[in-house]
């Protein structure tokens, strides 16, 4: 795979190396390969069933993998070595590793019991120690860049689902995550609250943000990421630049499957 | 239907009544609702049977109730109402110590912790409180001295049972234990109903098993925890009546040591009747205080939709 639009060799900050999953007999990852390199954004696409969000689920550590491995800046993600045996690592530890990575579920998931704010400021008040005065400036600063400031003070039940899911994202982002993982963001709600989301996304792709996202939508794919990689059965069948690969793709499957989306 | 009648007759006499722009507006919020005639005849018969309660409390002489008056607020039933208060407070807070603790076994991937959780709870629910009371109580004839040390081993530290086990300890045993196994199935309830998606947006904003159980899991699980819990701590209140058995001088007991010399027995156990609805009238505002501490974000008050700009 050519890397045309890369300037400069950048750093990878997430290495996918021949990642394997099964669930019973299903093959859900089949030897994946993905680098994820600084600044850039990778969109994920391919039909249902594809292993696109097992694959984002697995880096984040939300899945286990059966086999290959996932490296976050050189640090291999859920194991220690120890002599010539690889050793699962505790629960604190991975909890640990997590917090450099944040997740954007496709239902929100936001935490119903506490305040748009208290979402916010509960990972950098409680897991990274910030002092409720930083978190909550941190909150009313990345609610404003989310354009949701006058609801700070919501529970998320009141809130639309657009709103919610920006509230995710700023959630997420609280977490100053090296890599920011979106599981298909768009997927739950209605048409007309699509666009909203995909402004913030888009936004945090020109602001330099490293992200991975898993979508259906092709026509953000093209305008925000940089590369896309086509998933299908577990693997990885077509990837490259953007815009090139979605006007012109090399393999007749992603073709066909992006005549069947468009 | 007598509604739709209301609103048709508005509608009709529009076009008679001259078209003043405030008579052309409907506005149900002062419709009348009457009721139908069956809520009607409910309502008397539902009165009648309330006066004639009354009545009968006020005008029966067997009641007593300046005998109940004198007893009210004796010394020997007050320090009785703080025994019932006191048990089941203290059984109530091991209760829900122990069934947390049982709960989180039940649920865990760690075997030999799940069986013994489960022959705990199969042992102290399969069994009458009262016979498991009178175990406790009678401890010391089963087991002569408690020690700590290694099993078969010697022991470092010992001590006499008998020095132990008094009717209050051997209560608040009995009874923390009887509901800690009634508990832990509530408390698994409650755990199992929260999303478990809710596990996985913990995780995401890096939170330790211990952060997102407390934080994030129990807050939403109080919900559904805390009525059956509600039912608990009531039965609780009652259920330390049954200590009587082992000498515990609770209301029940104080009460019953008064009418078994007096024979005014009506009158003290409405003396106790009283004390009891008194207790638990308490934990009724209790309970509905904490149900809508912990339903923070579930009041669905108007639901902003019109706010959809993508700025």
């Amino acid at each position: 795979m050519t890397e045309s639009s890369s300037q400069s060799p950048k750093r990878k900050v997430l290495r996918a190396e021949n990642v394997t999953k099964h669930y019973g007999r299903y093959v859900a990852l089949d030897n994946v390969n993905l680098d994820v390199h600084e600044g850039e954004v990778v969109a994920i696409i391919g039909p249902s069933g594809s292993g696109k969000s097992t694959l984002i689920r697995c880096m984040h550590q939300l899945e286990s993998l059966e086999g290959g491995a996932i490296y976050l800046d050189d640090e291999l993600l859920g194991f220690r070595r120890h002599k010539n045996q690889l050793l699962a690592l505790n629960a604190k530890a991975v909890a640990r590793q997590r917090r450099e990575l944040g997740m954007v579920f496709q239902q929100f998931v936001l935490f119903p019991h506490m305040t748009v704010a208290e979402n916010i400021m509960e990972g950098p008040t409680r897991v990274l120690g910030d002092s409720v005065a930083d978190a909550r400036k941190l909150a009313e600063h990345l609610l404003e860049r989310v354009g949701l400031s006058h609801r700070i003070n919501a529970y998320p039940p009141q809130l639309s689902g657009g709103q919610q899911q920006r509230v995710a994202i700023a959630r997420a982002l609280a977490m100053r995550p090296k890599v920011l993982l979106f599981d298909e963001p768009t997927s739950a709600l209605d048409p007309e609250l699509v666009g909203e989301v995909l402004k913030v996304v888009t936004d945090l792709a020109k602001a330099g943000k490293t992200m991975v996202v898993v979508t259906h939508e092709i026509g953000f794919a093209r305008e925000a990421a940089d590369r896309v990689i086509f998933m299908e059965n577990g693997r990885v069948v077509e990837q490259g630049d953007a815009r090139s690969t979605l006007a012109d793709p090399k393999t007749d499957r992603l073709r066909t499957f992006l005549s069947r989306v468009m | 239907m007598t509604n739709l009648s209301i609103t048709s007759s508005a509608v009709s006499a529009v076009p008679s009544t001259p078209p003043t722009p405030k008579n052309c507006v409907d506005d149900v919020s002062k419709a009348i609702y009457p009721a139908s005639l069956s809520r009607r005849l409910g309502t008397i018969a539902l009165v009648l049977i309330a006066a004639w309660l009354v009545w009968f409390l006020i005008s029966n002489p067997r009641f007593e109730w300046p005998v109940v008056w004198n007893y009210l607020f004796a010394p020997a039933i007050l320090e009785g109402l703080g025994v019932t208060l006191a048990l089941t407070v203290i059984s109530m807070v091991g209760g829900v110590l122990v069934g947390t603790i049982a709960a989180l076994l039940l649920m865990s991937d760690y075997g030999p912790g799940r069986r013994a959780a489960n022959v705990y709870l199969w042992a102290f629910r399969a069994t009458p409180l009262m016979i498991q009371l009178l175990f406790w109580y009678n401890l010391a004839y089963l087991l002569p001295t408690v020690s700590i040390g290694l099993p078969f081993g010697e022991p470092w530290v010992e001590w006499r049972t008998i020095d132990l086990i008094n009717p209050f300890t051997a209560a608040v045993l009995g009874l923390s234990l009887a509901e800690g196994a009634y508990m832990a199935e509530i408390m698994r309830a409650g755990l199992l109903s929260v999303d478990q998606r809710q596990h996985d947006a913990a995780k995401a904003i890096g939170m330790t098993p211990a952060q997102s159980f407390f934080r994030i899991i129990v807050p939403q699980a109080m919900r559904f925890i805390i009525p059956p819990t509600g039912n608990q701590v009531i039965s609780m209140a009652k259920a330390t009546a049954l200590v009587s058995v082992i000498a515990m001088n609770d209301l029940l007991f104080a009460v019953q040591t008064i009418y078994n010399r007096t024979y005014e027995i009506v009158p003290l156990l409405m003396v106790a009747v009283f004390w009891y609805l008194v207790v638990i009238s308490c934990l009724y505002l209790i309970q509905s205080r904490l149900e809508k501490h912990y339903s923070k974000g579930h009041q669905r008050t108007a639901v902003i939709t019109a706010e959809t700009t993508t700025a």
